[in-house]
């Protein structure tokens, strides 16, 4: 399954250091983040629940790039 | 501007003023460095607080940490000399005009170009038993029965069941003439309705319609990297740890002999403000996104940064014939009797009856040419006769229409004809009456698109088709290409095309167009396949590279010119960036740069490669 959400994040290094905390985060299949259009990609492995995988993607993301954002 | 946006330009402007004003003070010592340290704060402290908890996450180095080593490093110097610590500050406050100047300016950009693919419809009103009501377009099943009234946007693509109207495409296409459309008329997504009200059944999901897949491919497009933007990152991984270790050995081995610490320190220093790569990381994906932004807005969709790149290196564009450079639609061209007992109306007419039947294009173009075709006039025992024609009794009379072999057969005189074209020829109990000459006509700009084409820069440009010799060698004199390859099967186009693709030399591409009806093979095989004509058609859209969203030729000129428009500002940015950073880095090394030239090296160049990135978007041709 795939999902997008809209982000928010002040540069284009930041964007590409949540995409490599998300696609590490468990449950996620894959994911790109696109910086242009501030949108973040997820892939979802099989059976894994969106919106708990989410939060854990969100919270990584946070312990790398303090002030981004990802809207749920 | 954003809350945040506005936060950042009110410290900048406080560190600003702080830092003049403090040039009057008259102090010196402990107290001065606490009055500077104000405004440094003001101005970076996130900075800090960032690089902080990068160094807590064994993060790698990035250009937060960079400034805060630099600037720590300067304020350092400065307590230890008692010196100026306005370099510091300043250091700290352009960075982060920079920051914000960079935020502001992707941000505006990012505004413009999804106002121009403002295509995107919020809602669909759904007939329900309480009057219409307003849901989310993904909640609409497919076969329901959706109302737009005069100014919205058609959420789903579907097939109108009743009204009239006229719809405006031109943020799908580019086409600023309204389309006319009533019931029956298939619409997409993403069109706006401009004065009827239209009922409209839906054909498809929100997801599977026109308005997303654009979207979609849009907004995938940048994610699709270009050599350019992976050169870039390349050259920042390597140029950022190379410039950092050269500012240590710069702030060590030196001094070593000389044992003049504190200058070579400084220079150091400076190295590690040029050290950003910021310039290049944003600008170089930001030219290729305000590009692909604005071919969108001229109905030319490109799916990825990398065939914008590809397409500005294209010298030979190989073009097919039906569907790209003619309409693809047969019309009746001419009408010749060659019996005095029949006249070209009455030829026409006979014609016509016979056809009554038949799917085959030609029967459709004859059909058209005679609009009255369902008279009273009787039509029975009609008969296909395969690879001949059809034969049928009009009136008790016996009318066979077809080929020349039919003719031969049947024994009938025929002649031939001067005229370029599929010849039908008509004979009325066995004898001879005429013929009908069926052509496809050439689209309105097929001649000036190829005109266009060699003043873009085109070399060689090709035509293919499936047609005869004397219909290719005309269609191809009257848009004045030279090379055209005729009477070729589906499977002939791709190794025709292939020995053109294998004539090529050095880094020059090759382009195909195609309607990517029956030509997706060739399609997927060029260096740039380009679709034509793809509204609606979900399979050309999917081979094709490059998609005109409308069926001008005149699209494919405009889509090179502003690849090399683009492409032309990348180069300029990486060479521009590189160019200056080095310049100051050899400069600083040797003592003739200060930290002011540094800072123009980061944070000048940053805005210049912006604002130049930007002018991708503003194109005019």
């Amino acid at each position: 399954m795939k999902k997008t959400y809209k982000i928010e994040v002040d540069c284009a290094n930041c964007a590409s250091l949540m995409e490599t905390e998300a696609k590490k985060t468990s449950g996620v299949k894959d994911a790109v983040v696109n910086f242009m259009t501030l949108k973040m990609k997820v892939e979802f492995e099989d059976g894994a629940d969106p919106k708990e995988v989410m939060e854990r993607v969100r919270e990584n993301c946070k312990r790398v790039e303090r002030d981004c954002e990802i809207f749920l | 501007m954003s809350t945040k946006q506005k936060k950042n330009l009110a410290r900048i402007l406080i560190a600003a003023i702080m830092s003049v004003a403090l040039n009057f003070v008259e102090c010196s010592g402990i107290t001065r460095f606490i009055f500077y340290l104000v405004p440094y704060l003001v101005v970076g402290y996130d900075i800090l607080l960032k690089a902080f908890h990068g160094i807590k996450n064994l993060r790698a180095l990035d250009e937060g940490l960079l400034m805060t080593i630099a600037t720590l490093g300067a304020m350092a110097l400065a307590v230890y000399e008692d010196g100026d610590y306005t370099e510091a500050v300043a250091v700290m406050l352009f960075y982060q005009i920079g920051e914000w100047f960079q935020s502001y300016a992707v941000g505006k950009s990012r505004k413009n170009i999804s106002e121009l693919m403002d295509i995107r419809p919020d809602y669909a009103n759904v007939e329900t038993e309480n009057g219409l009501e307003q849901v989310d377009p993904d909640e609409v099943e497919v076969g329901t029965i959706i109302v737009v009234q005069p100014g919205e946007k058609i959420p789903i693509d579907g097939v109108i069941i009743e009204g009239n109207s006229a719809l405006n495409t031109v943020a799908l296409t580019g086409e600023s003439l309204p389309r006319e459309v009533s019931e029956g008329a298939e619409v997409i997504s993403g069109s706006i309705n401009l004065n009827g009200v239209l009922k409209i059944r839906t054909t498809k999901e929100f997801g599977e319609s026109t308005a997303s897949k654009i979207l979609e491919l849009v907004e995938d497009a940048s994610s699709r990297k270009s050599k350019s933007e992976n050169f870039i990152t390349k050259f920042a991984r390597i140029y950022t740890p190379a410039v950092v270790i050269c500012a240590g050995a710069l702030a060590i081995i030196p001094p070593i002999f000389s044992g003049d610490w504190s200058t070579w320190i400084y220079r150091a220093l400076i190295f590690l403000v040029i050290s950003c790569p910021c310039a290049l990381v944003i600008s170089i994906p930001l030219s290729f996104f305000a590009g692909i932004g604005g071919a969108s807005r001229e109905g030319i969709l490109i799916k990825g940064s990398n065939f914008l790149e590809t397409l500005s290196k294209v010298k030979t564009v190989v073009l097919d014939k039906t569907g790209t450079l003619t309409q693809g639609n047969f019309e009746v061209d001419a009408v010749h009797s060659k019996n005095l007992n029949f006249s070209e109306k009455e030829l026409l007419h006979l014609a016509a009856h016979v056809e009554r039947y038949s799917t085959h294009p030609i029967a459709n173009s004859l059909r058209k040419a005679y609009p009255n075709e369902r008279d009273d006039c009787s039509v029975e025992g009609v008969e296909e006769i395969a690879g001949r024609g059809i034969r049928a009794k009009i009136n008790g009379q016996i009318v066979c229409v077809g080929n020349e072999k039919f003719m031969d057969e049947i024994g009938a005189k025929w002649k031939a004809c001067r005229k370029v074209g599929t010849i039908i020829h008509v004979a009325v109990d066995g004898e001879y009456a005429g013929h009908v000459v069926i052509s496809d006509s050439l689209k309105p700009h097929a001649k000036e698109a190829v005109a266009e084409l060699n003043c873009a820069g085109v070399e060689n440009i090709f035509m293919l088709t499936g047609d005869s010799e004397k219909i290719a060698s005309k269609v191809a004199a009257e848009v004045g290409i030279k090379n055209y390859r005729s009477e070729l099967l589906p499977a002939d186009k791709v190794t025709e095309f292939e020995k053109i693709l294998s004539a090529q030399k050095g880094d020059s591409k090759v382009a195909f167009v195609g309607d990517g009806i029956n030509d997706a093979p060739v399609l997927s095989r060029a260096d740039v396949g380009i679709a034509m004509g793809a509204l609606g058609s979900d399979a050309a859209i999917e081979a094709a590279d490059v998609v005109l969203m409308d069926d001008d030729p005149l699209k494919i000129s405009k889509a090179i010119k502003i690849s090399r428009k683009c492409l032309a500002i990348v180069k300029q940015n990486i060479f521009f960036a590189i160019g200056i950073k080095f310049l100051c880095l050899i400069l600083g090394a040797v003592g003739l740069a200060n930290m002011w030239a540094a800072i123009f090296a980061d944070v000048g160049v940053m805005i210049l490669a912006v604002l130049n990135a930007i002018r991708t978007l503003a194109y005019s041709l």
